[in-house]
């Protein structure tokens, strides 16, 4: 028999994880860098980093789909299709950002930025679209894919600063922000599940909480914190911070992704009248709910 | 218009998967898929407990949120309300999957046969256009298409009606124009009270569940 509680989802498994991971840190590196672009300094190597982040993650993608030679088809219904969007939006970061890269030019690198956020907005709206996953289809499903992702990408580029060079003020002020909106936004996408995905999403999402809050977001708060109080350390620490920042987040996806996507699952508003109905079955059955 | 849509009587089903069977030898689907399938769902706490057994697969939503999200264009719908998957286009990317609510989509990316080496039906129903892409439940549109240029009454002719109802030894399950007022589908809805499932996500389900008399 067909097991009728809902079941976690294989269709997408850690390869599209990559996809989101990918897509997600390299916009926010690029962010990051046409942040610093607009302070006057050209950095190549974030921007290298986050074409490779971002083409990396399609090409995990073009792994997993069970036709990778007729990937072309992908853009044929930018009607409707977030996937398709997707796929168009990565042309212009990709062309933009190389040019960038090679001609070291700042408002190339705003520029690539700018496609580059049309881009995880594309993928924060394919899991929304979906569904038959509860746990993507919730709307604040996709502030959390853009606050992650730009809090991982801000995480890296502190970390690749911080590893050569001492770290700007505004990197650390953006990180300690941007960490702290994730906690906020995760909060509220969490709390808008309660009622509205399966227990065993529910169950997931709780177990992984205390982590990702407290070692993903409020540690890396308190190590830019420290940063100020003790500035002889204070690269060793925004690198820490960094580091931490972009692996919660990577975490956070891979979870979503992977352990608490799990399908709507089989209702019955009513039950069948067939004689004399007992009187705790009278609501209906939806198993693996709430 | 016509629209076609899948009937189950609640209280008839008794959970034989004679349709689930019939499905698959009809279809030639490969082991482990069941694009017709019976859930087995109990409710309540012992002592008072029920059990119903539940058709399912594809809805053929008036709203298809499967064609929604596919990015090739491969499904579709037809103006008779069936969704359908062109094969050739499908890139199998299963966004479709995660986006049916009712766990209707299946994607097999290798040959699989019951016991290794394929039986003789099982070689003359392989379709390896099937491999790495969405399938799911037709509605058996084919048999439809062919039984109309025949001028036969799909739900009434069993060479115009799906595999599964053919099969139902319980007469639970019913197909049929619910656009036409005098077809047997649309007098089982009058005659019935009837739910549709998940119909809060709003992707208006071709299959209506019988539950009790009017």
């Amino acid at each position: 028999m067909t097991p009728v509680a809902p079941r976690r989802q294989t269709n997408w498994d850690a390869r599209a994880a990559g996809n989101f991971i990918g897509g997600g840190t390299g916009t926010g590196l690029l962010v990051a860098a046409a942040i610093a672009a607009m302070w006057g300094a050209f950095l190549d190597i974030p921007v290298l980093l986050a074409l490779l982040l971002v083409g990396g993650g399609l090409l995990l993608v073009w792994l997993e789909i069970g036709k990778p030679w007729r990937f072309m088809n992908v853009y044929r219904q930018p009607k409707r299709s977030w996937m398709t969007r997707e796929a168009y939006a990565a042309l212009p970061v990709f062309a933009c950002g190389g040019l960038a890269w090679l001609s070291d030019s700042a408002p190339l690198v705003i520029l690539t930025a700018a496609f580059a956020l049309a881009f995880l907005y594309c993928q924060g709206r394919i899991l929304t679209a979906s569904k038959g996953i509860p746990a993507w289809r919730e709307p604040m499903m996709l502030p959390l894919i853009l606050t992650t992702g730009l809090t991982e990408g801000m995480g890296l580029f502190a970390a690749v600063i911080a590893a050569t060079d001492p770290v700007p003020g505004w990197v650390g002020f953006v990180l300690f922000n941007l960490a702290v909106l994730r906690v906020i936004v995760w909060y509220a996408y969490r709390g808008r599940l309660v009622r509205r995905a399966p227990k065993a999403t529910i169950d997931i999402l709780r177990r992984m909480e205390g982590g990702f809050v407290l070692g993903g977001n409020i540690l890396p708060v308190l190590l830019i914190l420290a940063a100020v109080l003790l500035p002889d350390v204070a690269r060793a620490l925004v690198f820490l911070a960094g580091i931490v920042a972009l692996l919660s987040g990577w975490f956070l996806k891979f979870v979503l992704v992977t352990r608490a996507a799990y399908t709507q699952g089989y209702a019955l508003p009513k039950l069948p009248a067939r004689g004399e109905l007992p009187q705790s079955a009278s609501e209906g059955a939806r198993p693996g709910w709430n | 218009m016509t629209r076609w849509a899948m009937v189950a009587d609640l209280r008839r089903c008794v959970g034989c998967q004679t349709c689930t069977a019939a499905c698959r030898q009809a279809n030639a689907t490969p082991p482990g898929v069941q694009w017709r399938r019976v859930l087995d769902i109990e409710a309540g706490e012992f002592p008072n407990v029920t059990r119903t057994f539940v058709p399912t697969g594809c809805q053929h939503c008036d709203d298809p949120p499967c064609m929604h999200v596919c990015p090739s264009t491969a499904t579709r719908k037809r103006d008779d309300g069936i969704v359908t998957i062109d094969y050739d286009i499908c890139i199998g990317c299963a966004y479709c999957a995660v986006a049916c609510p009712y766990d209707a989509r299946w994607k097999v990316n290798r040959a699989d046969f019951a016991y290794g080496e394929p039986m003789e039906n099982e070689r003359a129903g392989h379709d390896s256009r099937r491999l790495g892409v969405s399938t799911k439940c037709t509605f058996c549109a084919d048999k439809i298409d062919a039984g109309l240029a025949k001028g036969l009454t799909p739900g009434r002719d069993p060479d115009a009606t799906p595999a599964c109802v053919n099969s139902c030894i319980a007469g639970a399950l019913h197909f049929g124009d619910i656009d036409d007022p005098d077809s047997n589908v649309s007098s089982l809805l009058a005659e019935n009270q009837f739910f549709r499932m998940h119909e809060e996500l709003g992707t208006g389900p071709g299959f209506f569940y019988l539950w009790d008399s009017a």
